[in-house]
């Protein structure tokens, strides 16, 4: 039959494994890790910030001299802290985790395919964005410390900084050549190895957004490899690409040979980092249709059209970089340019949005704990989404540019938006891939403590934005404008204690539940995508017998059926 | 029928008319275009944003020693193609021969690019020097990793990989014309290259 896995010694099967299922757990366990290390740097930076240069709490002494003399957060610290959370948390933490994770473990299964088109390309990916990892965290030993000119490295900054911003652009090249080689894998997967019946307009709405975030990674992250390789050259070489003439650094010219441009390094790092925040949100919103369709028990209202809004989604947001440079001096004309593009792709986002809201009428809600967060998902995702508006026009940018709005903005649609979709993924797919179910109890206290919290964490942020708070600041306090909003920083820091706290039912609970849970049949949830055919855990190869589809994936609730649910494979009504 | 096969390995997809590594290498490609764009854009945006203190540094370059690695990329691409047509009519002699030939050219190609770097550093000439020798040093430099990449696939495919044509010629084919579309790649992206750099 092909299972030769359990003649493999223990080094191919677990740690250098070939199988897009163990691929997939790798890149989950590793990117949950990076993302505990994120939440827990942002913890001493909303520390600083809540008391500022007072020491930290017990902690204080692990960080050195270097960093936080007397437990104090100097400066330099923060700004390493401020630069690689934002680093760890998009590059090591959610992308690898919707894409790597979720993308590689349930996408070939929804598919009905044995394993990705091309199974060593997938384990080289992985582990080349472990080693891009390896170089990031260990950027802070080095003399000088982390990257700290924000995780956008801007140059002339970024180029001045100290070696730990050579490590920083070292890392990309390998993280971005994990990306380039997997999105390459899911493509060519998406499109050839689909089973028969199973034409594109029956895909999983998940497939559709894995699919179009592939497009997306492959396309939009070579400028950012030149910009990297540019950067690293102006480093290392003493070129100029970034450097404009005449430039003068603590009162002594620079001794390059001038001309470059600094805006060079914006536009390039921007065509990536736009089109990489639909990379943070698209995985997601796959992730919640599938949850929302097979908990509403009824099928998702405007499926075709919300497959076109992703498809046009995924065009538009190439044109529409420029939107996070209005300040730069680039012209109104060139603003114009970006701020209608910026407009126009609001509309497919709240297509999407508006589509799922749709969907809950008429259904038959299960309040189970993955619809939780799902449900939760929609309104947080609306808020991120329409607090975009104010800085997409230029206009009202100007007073919103760099401060806490812009943070507060994103931050709603990745945290209270894309990582509960991933906890709701978790929750989800536990039992495909176990075979045992989650402990329900321990579900919803994560969730109600994890809602109350992000909205503590973030929504003040937006108070202290129109406040014109900016961002990126040691000690908000040396600023007579953030003084009255200093309170909320307070506030903020003991809503992330919580937001902490509220993730250790959720620990507690994942490690619980693989020895312990509840053990469940092949489709607890009485689903109808392809995954829920196979045996929970899957056997090397996934499938018994190939799966044949006859429907589309959301067949609930059809008349004259016995069960409530008509699988995509099932033949007949029986 | 085996129930843990990848399909379309050896065997075109009904839909797309290709393999998987035939698609694979396409969007490979594209992603290359996006890079090699990207340091072309960078140029335009550096040039014009210089306008008249551009430093004209292509009268500087060797623009004969440039034509004949031109013309060597060019044949190596030629010779490339008949490679793999070797392979079709099953005479694999013949594609040793060719394959052997695209090498040994591709390793021509580095050698010219030696004494042209060699030149410039002669004269204490590095990518520091000015924004036109950055990005020249920059394009043609990561042009050559390019290259090198290509010869270790090359080589690999001709040395060791070639076993593959007994066990499953098909699939070998396959890898061939794969590595032959990443080759004509590299050439195109030279005959981009060369005169925006050394002739403009």
């Amino acid at each position: 039959m092909g299972d030769k896995s359990h003649t493999l010694p223990f080094w191919k099967k677990y740690i250098f494994s070939t199988d897009h299922k163990m691929i997939g757990i790798q890149y989950t366990v590793t990117a949950l890790c990076f993302m505990m290390v994120g939440l827990l740097m942002m913890l001493i930076m909303r520390w600083q910030l809540a008391y500022p240069a007072q020491p930290l709490p017990g902690i204080g002494g692990l960080f050195g001299d270097g960093n936080a003399p007397g437990g104090i957060v100097l400066p330099e610290f923060y700004n390493q802290l401020g630069a690689m959370h934002g680093t760890i948390m998009i590059f090591l933490g959610v992308v690898p985790l919707s894409v790597g994770g979720f993308g590689n473990y349930i996408m070939p299964l929804q598919i009905g395919a044995p394993d990705m088109a091309f199974p060593k390309l997938n384990m080289a990916s992985y582990w080349v964005y472990f080693v891009g990892g390896v170089i990031m965290l260990t950027s802070f030993w080095v003399s000088g410390g982390a990257a700290q000119s924000g995780w956008t490295s801007y140059p002339p900054l970024a180029n001045l900084a100290s070696f730990g911003q050579t490590m920083w652009l070292f890392g990309m090249v390998f993280l971005i050549t994990s990306s380039l080689l997997g999105s390459i894998n899911f493509i060519v997967t998406i499109i050839h190895l689909r089973v028969e019946g199973l034409s594109f307009f029956r895909l999983p709405f998940f497939v559709w957004s894995q699919f179009v975030t592939s497009f997306l990674l492959l396309l939009a992250f070579p400028p950012l490899e030149v910009a990297s390789i540019l950067q690293l050259m102006d480093r290392l070489l003493q070129t100029s690409f970034f450097m404009p003439s005449g430039l003068v650094v603590t009162g002594e010219a620079l001794t390059v040979s001038g001309g470059g441009n600094p805006l060079l390094y914006q536009h390039l790092f921007w065509f990536l980092a736009h089109p990489e925040v639909y990379v943070l949100i698209l995985p997601a919103f796959g992730i919640i249709t599938e949850i929302i369709a097979n908990n509403i028990r009824k099928p998702i209202y405007g499926y075709k059209t919300m497959v076109y809004s992703l498809v046009f989604l995924g065009f538009m947001s190439f044109l529409v970089w420029a939107h996070h440079m209005y300040l730069v001096g680039m012209g109104t004309k060139m603003s114009m340019f970006f701020q209608v593009t910026t407009m126009i792709i609001s509309i497919p986002s709240i297509i999407l949005l508006t589509s799922l809201l749709l969907s809950l009428w008429g259904g038959s809600i299960r309040f189970n704990t993955p619809m939780l967060f799902s449900l939760a998902f929609l309104p947080m995702f609306a808020i991120g989404g329409l607090t975009g508006l104010p800085l997409g026009l230029a206009g009202s940018d100007i007073h919103l540019h760099d401060t806490y709005y812009v943070i507060a903005h994103f931050h709603y649609i990745v945290a209270p938006g894309t990582i509960f979709a991933l906890f709701a993924g978790i929750y989800f797919w536990f039992p495909k891939v176990t075979g045992r179910t989650m402990n329900e109890l321990l579900g919803k206290i994560h969730f109600f403590f994890s809602f109350i919290f992000m909205n503590g964490v973030f929504m003040p942020m937006f108070i202290q934005g129109l406040a014109g708070v900016s961002r990126r600041l040691w000690d908000p306090t040396q600023y007579a404008h953030a003084v009255p909003t200093q309170p909320l920083n307070e506030f903020i820091f003991i809503s992330a204690c919580g937001l902490g706290l509220a993730q250790i039912p959720f620990i507690i609970n994942f490690f619980m539940s693989i020895f312990a849970g509840k053990k469940v049949d092949h489709n607890p949830w009485k689903a109808t995508t392809l995954e829920w055919v196979a045996a929970s855990p899957p056997p090397h190869g996934n499938f018994d017998t190939v799966p044949v589809v006859y429907r589309g994936p959301y067949e609930y609730s059809v008349p004259e059926l016995n069960q409530d649910f008509w699988p995509q494979n099932q033949e007949g009504k029986n | 029928m085996s129930v843990a096969e990848i399909r379309y390995i050896d065997k075109p997809h009904p839909m797309t008319g290709v393999t998987n590594s035939k698609l694979g290498i396409w969007c490979f490609l594209a992603s290359e275009v996006m890079l090699f764009g990207g340091l072309f854009s960078a140029y335009i945006l550096l040039r014009i944003g210089a306008g008249s203190a551009w430093p004209e540094g292509s009268h500087h370059l060797n623009v004969p020693l440039a034509t004949l690695n031109t013309l060597i990329l060019i044949t190596s691409s030629i010779t490339m193609v008949m490679s793999w047509a070797s392979l079709t009519i099953k005479n694999f002699a013949s594609f040793k021969k060719y394959m052997s030939l695209t090498i040994f050219l591709g390793i021509a190609f580095l050698v010219v690019k030696a004494f042209e770097y060699g030149a410039k550093f002669e004269h204490h000439i590095y990518p520091s020097e000015n924004t036109f020798y950055a990005i020249y040093f920059t394009m043609t430099g990561l042009h050559v990793l390019h290259i090198i990449g290509g010869l270790i696939v090359n080589l690999y495919l001709l040395f060791p990989g070639s076993g593959m044509w007994n066990k499953n010629p098909d699939q070998f084919m396959g890898r061939i014309e794969a590595a032959g579309l990443y080759w004509h790649f590299v050439d195109l992206v030279w005959i981009f290259l060369f005169p925006t750099l050394y002739l403009l």
